[in-house]
């Protein structure tokens, strides 16, 4: 086992100016910002050419990090001390943070330009980009942080946006509740965050990633990494959208299709996995907050897949289906150096593969009229080929069909879990086979069988500048896992930043294993049970009551229900006794304070009458006062 | 001294050199109020006050960057050059020199002192154009009592300089153009509670001789514990030339005069005296605390402890009902004194805190600036009357003014000691210096009361923001240059210290490094 490289201080070349990754976007959402309406005409573009800008950056940081002797590709750089060794701010450009970087600024930039068609015909396109742009900027500084304060900024930042675009149509009260919603649920985990940096801070007395190396941290006590493994987790799982947090993701679409490919795809939700990550020094020195993070990640994926499974509306399917992808990402994360290559290797391939049908979905729903519900689609296939080419791309990609991106990345977790510990391996396998089933009908749905267009949908392929996007991120979805994963090059890429495992495994270009097999003949089963239902059979064009499984999939395995009966109502019972109380209590107490030290300040007041005699009165009674002191302390 | 001969004092002028440049300036400005023609007074007054300013702000740079801080005092052992005594020197005279340039603006001081406020002599007066030109000499004047006031090293001088530093000041106050009896009344009052003070202090120092036999600060300190039985004498003396001292601060319950005197006096000159003086003093407050009496602190700890407590509590809670933008900002100072005193206490012979001492230092500078920012604000905003001072006033000044409101709320922030501000640093250096010295609960006090004033800081933000605007409300003066550089230089000195602190927080370690000499 080789543990991760020392961090390298850094100066010049292109990872010196590796800050203008953050401060383009930034700059950009200022302007556009504080521009107002004089920047309506050009905004757009000049969103796009911001976080084009910044994905040059890292391509250019990316290639200098290459030419680097792999011990020394973690470079470290201050960039402004606040309080010097508690507050400050710097970079770390390493393998694991350019790889989010090359993610968020590459697909970014690609959702950026699709965006351009998607919103073309919206008034406020230009606060979009602006959102957009802080988004980026956020996302970026969260991985590109060298200590845990710069990543907490990005991860609250995100969480800004990611609230501003859900509700960015306020006007719907749909939206307006569900961008409350993420904020609130995310708040939750944020205070875990929080809590757990605190705990970082008072054990080891120091923020930065440099310091808190497996050594520093093997000196703390069993119940503090835990709890400190724990408290990161439930950061983790808010902003992952993992079990028990994950019931914002799917009100989350209400946002615009271009925001769920982004943020509740592709990059902001993945972010909970790279804190597993970068926080590895922590989980691997605390066993059961490790085995906590693999027992979230396998109940959310397969959570995720079951509610998949009974949704109609095609992008809550593919949140419920994010949710489950991520749920194998978190499983790869808890399962130490061995997983960390995959679970990240799986991250990007999904951003690509994700992003790629969220976009296509976003395609559908411009030609269809905003329409969301699969059952009112099918036969798509003929008059959008480009779309549903891309998008059946993606598909074959997410069910791990052999040879593609998804086939290299998830058939590593799913191995690796299965060397670990049986019981979560195949329930990681049944994952697969749930995901074959649900993906297969969102695509028989949606672009085969039987037109069931609502009668004044007229279907047309959409304009180059989202057909473009979605071509490139189709390439990727194809070959990106295969060039990954075998030969074990991302896992020696990432090496410096995680270590390495040991035994170091030896990918297949087709594995033959058990768990290989198994997982490709429940994919096969349940694309076959698919197409039995909803490609051959008539898809009725309203959804048929159903079984209690398909209810209990359908209101997402009654989380809301559950929040709301566990949570929610205690909640208002205790804000209600709260509020009681502190009527009587704690208001009577801040209140009276504050109308004591006013009443207090306006009695005296009256000291200050004026009259130089009585100044100089108080002036003589303080002397004496001060004299009587000195003389009674003196002789004390 | 042999045989009653009397050798000449060896004088070390290089040495002194800043001082006597603005003493010398002083004397000419004199001059001119004598020979030179009414009409030319100012255009000579104004450049060689300033000139005066640079020029010593250049010599006092100069002896710091020379090679060693001298070790012992200078002029037959009467002033003490180090470390502390000249950063303050360079605190005082930029200040001084940014308060002139607000002095300068036009209309802010009596055509003609002696009429008689609302006769047809003051009429006259105004008609012909008349100014009162002598406030540069005096406030030069003043400004060489400052420099001297924190360097003197015996009781007999310091307490020169506090009469050199005070008389301008009393005149000054009385010099405002607008509201001339409150200004007056402010003058007197000044002048009354000052004497009465000064009287403290020279009694405290006699006391003190009789104890020492000494009135050098380093002869006091070395007869501590060495004269028996006259312990009452040493303490009634200390007592007293503590309550001189923290008169001139502000410290409760010596407070009364600040809120009278900083509305009364022209605001210019309010500025000057929230920023130097209080600087100045705290540079004497030190030196007496730590180098004569350092070898004492237990004694005067305790009852220095109870005098910083009640200056915080006064100043933070008697702002709240306050309703005069300068009377507001009088009590903040007041409070801020209090905070400063957490340091001194931090200052003590035992720990020997220099970690203290640099934190009051850096306070001092960081405080200062936004002080003499905010003042300049309070001179443009104006209406019929003049300034507009009640706060009712402000209202909605957001949406007239945003620019001059926004730089305002921003001095208030680093007031509060916001993050981001000058005024954040200065709070948690003294605080933590506090909290290393021992001092905890004071630092508790010390954030609760911050707590308190930041409620009467935001307020006013709310009301300039958030309120609606008054229908004949105040308009915002055209500023002239001087006042924008000023608001601009204090804004920017608020940021760039709170930003990046590190450069004077460095500069502030060093001259604490060399300590006073003792």
């Amino acid at each position: 086992m080789q543990s991760p490289a020392e961090i390298v201080q850094h100066s010049g070349g292109v990872i010196g100016v590796s800050w203008l990754m953050i401060a383009l976007p930034l700059l950009g959402a200022a302007i556009l910002l504080l521009g107002g309406r004089r920047t309506d005409k050009w905004g757009h573009l000049l969103g796009v050419l911001m976080s084009l800008g910044a994905f040059a950056v890292a391509v250019a940081s990316f290639v200098e990090l290459l030419g680097l002797p792999e011990g020394e590709r973690r470079r470290g750089m201050s960039l402004y001390e606040f309080i010097p060794g508690m507050v400050d701010l710097g970079m770390l450009v390493d393998p694991l943070s350019i790889s989010f970087a090359l993610l968020i600024t590459g697909v970014g930039s690609l959702i950026h330009i699709y965006s351009i068609g998607y919103m073309s015909h919206d008034h406020d396109r230009r606060r979009f980009f602006a959102y957009l742009n802080l988004f980026v900027a956020a996302m970026l500084l969260l991985v590109l942080s060298d200590n845990y304060i710069g990543l907490f900024i990005g991860w609250e930042g995100v969480g800004l946006a990611s609230y501003l675009l859900i509700g960015f149509w306020q006007f719907k009260p749909t939206a307006a509740t569900a961008a409350q919603k993420a904020f609130i649920v995310n708040r939750v985990g944020d205070f875990g965050l929080l809590i757990a940096i605190f705990t970082i801070w008072t054990t080891f007395g120091s923020l930065a990633f440099r310091d808190l190396t497996a050594d520093v941290t093997g000196q703390a006590s069993q119940g503090t990494l835990t709890a400190v493994g724990l408290l990161l987790l439930l950061g983790a799982c808010g902003k992952s959208a993992q079990l028990p947090l994950q019931s914002w993701l799917l009100d989350a679409m209400e946002g615009p299709t271009p925001v769920s490919a982004l943020i509740h795809a592709a990059t902001m939700v993945t972010a909970g996995v790279y804190l597993v990550v970068r926080s590895g020094a922590f989980f691997e020195a605390a066993p059961t907050a490790q085995l906590a993070v693999t027992i979230v990640g396998v109940a959310t994926l397969l959570a995720g897949a079951i509610i998949g499974c009974a949704k109609d509306d095609i992008k809550k399917g593919l949140a419920g289906s994010t949710m489950s992808q991520i749920g194998y990402m978190m499983l790869g994360a808890g399962l130490g150096p061995a997983g960390y290559a995959f679970a990240i290797g799986h991250l990007i391939t999904h951003g690509f593969f994700k992003a790629n049908m969220f976009l296509g979905a976003g395609s559908v729903m411009h030609a269809m009229n905003d329409e969301v519900d699969m059952r009112r689609y099918g036969g798509l296939f003929s008059v959008m080929k480009i779309t549903a080419v891309t998008f059946v791309i993606g598909y074959l990609a997410i069910i791990g069909f052999p040879l593609l991106s998804g086939y290299y990345t998830k058939e590593g977790i799913i191995e690796t879990a299965m060397h670990h510990n049986p019981v979560l391996g195949w329930l990681a396998v049944l994952g697969a086979g749930l995901t074959g089933f649900y993906m297969s009908r969102m695509v028989f749905m949606t672009f085969f069988g039987k037109k069931r267009w609502a009668d004044d949908a007229h279907p047309h392929e959409s304009p180059a500048v989202m057909t473009w996007p979605l071509i490139i991120l189709s390439v990727g979805s194809i070959g990106l896992g295969a060039f990954l994963v075998l030969g074990n090059r991302f896992m020696t890429f990432l090496s410096p930043a995680v270590g390495l495992p040991d035994p170091v495994p030896t990918p297949h270009v087709f594995g033959v294993g058990t768990a290989a097999l198994a997982t490709l003949a429940l994919v096969a089963v349940g694309a076959a049970f698919a197409w039995f239902r909803y490609g051959a059979a008539e898809v009725p064009a309203l959804a048929p009551r159903g079984s209690f499984l398909t209810a209990f999939a359908r209101r997402d395995l009654y989380g809301d229900a559950l929040n709301e009966a566990l949570l929610m109502r205690p909640g208002q019972w205790l804000t209600r006794i709260a509020v009681f109380f502190d009527n009587r209590g704690v208001d009577g107490l801040v209140n009276g304070l504050a109308a004591g030290i006013g009443g207090t300040s306006g009695r005296l007041r009256r000291v200050q009458t004026g009259y130089v005699r009585s100044y100089a009165l108080s002036i003589l009674f303080g002397a004496a006062a001060v004299v009587g002191a000195l003389l009674y302390v003196g002789n004390m | 001294m042999n045989g009653g001969t009397i050798e000449a004092p060896t004088i070390e002028y290089a040495l002194l050199a800043p001082m006597l440049i603005v003493f010398g300036a002083a004397v000419i400005g004199v001059l001119v109020e004598a020979f030179a023609p009414r009409y030319l007074r100012k255009s000579i007054h104004v450049p060689l006050t300033l000139l005066a300013l640079v020029g010593a702000f250049l010599l006092t740079i100069l002896q710091a960057v020379r090679d060693g801080v001298p070790t012992t005092p200078a002029a037959m052992g009467a002033v003490a050059v180090d470390g502390p005594a000249l950063f303050i020197w360079g605190i005082i005279l930029i200040l001084a020199f940014v308060s002139t340039l607000l002095i300068n603006d036009d209309e802010q001081f009596v055509a003609q002192a002696a009429a008689v406020p609302g006769s047809s002599d003051e009429e006259d007066a105004v008609r012909h154009g008349y100014e009162q030109t002598e406030v540069y000499p005096l406030l030069l004047f003043s400004v060489g009592g400052m420099l001297l006031f924190p360097a003197a090293n015996d009781l007999l001088v310091m307490f020169v300089a506090l009469e050199v530093l005070s008389l301008p000041l009393y005149l000054l106050c009385g010099l405002a153009r607008r509201r001339r009896l409150l200004s007056q009344e402010a003058s007197v009052k000044y002048f009354l509670l000052g004497s009465f003070s000064s009287a403290f202090f020279l009694y405290g120092t006699a006391l003190v001789y009789g104890y020492a036999g000494s009135i050098d600060l380093r002869a006091i300190s070395a007869s501590l514990g060495t004269v028996a039985g006259q312990d009452t004498l040493l303490f009634i003396g200390m007592a007293m030339i503590g309550v001189g001292l923290l008169f001139k601060i502000g410290a409760a319950p010596f407070q009364a005069w600040k809120p009278d005197v900083y509305q009364g006096a022209p605001t210019a000159v309010t500025a000057l005296m929230a920023s130097t003086v209080l600087v100045a003093a705290f540079g004497a407050v030190l030196r007496v605390f730590w180098v004569a009496l350092g070898n004492l602190d237990w004694h005067w700890r305790p009852v220095m402890w109870g005098v910083a407590i009640l200056t915080m509590v006064v100043g933070a809670i008697l702002a709240i009902t306050q309703t005069e933008i300068k009377r507001m900002l009088a009590y903040s100072s007041i409070a801020h004194a209090g905070f400063l005193l957490t340091g001194v206490i931090a200052t003590g012979a035992a720990t020997q805190n220099r970690e203290a001492l640099s934190a009051i230092l850096f306070y001092l500078a960081a405080y200062g600036f936004t002080t003499v920012g905010a003042f300049a604000v309070v001179t443009m905003v104006r209406d019929a009357g003049g300034e507009a001072g009640h706060l009712s006033r402000w209202a909605g000044l957001g949406k007239r003014a945003p620019v001059l409101a926004g730089i305002f709320a921003f001095f208030l922030l680093a007031f509060a000691g916001i993050p981001l501000t000058s005024g954040f640093f200065g709070k948690y250096a003294v605080f933590s210096a506090a909290v290393a010295g021992d001092a905890l609960p004071l630092v508790v006090v010390g954030v609760v009361t911050s707590a308190i004033a930041a409620f009467f800081y935001v307020r006013v933000i709310v009301l300039m923001f958030f309120s609606e605007p008054a229908a004949d409300g105040p308009t915002v003066a055209v500023p002239t240059i001087g006042t924008s550089a000023v608001v601009a230089l204090a804004a920017a000195a608020t940021v760039v210290l709170g930003v990046f602190p590190e450069p004077v927080l460095n500069l502030a370690d060093q001259a604490a490094s060399a300590l006073f000499i003792r």
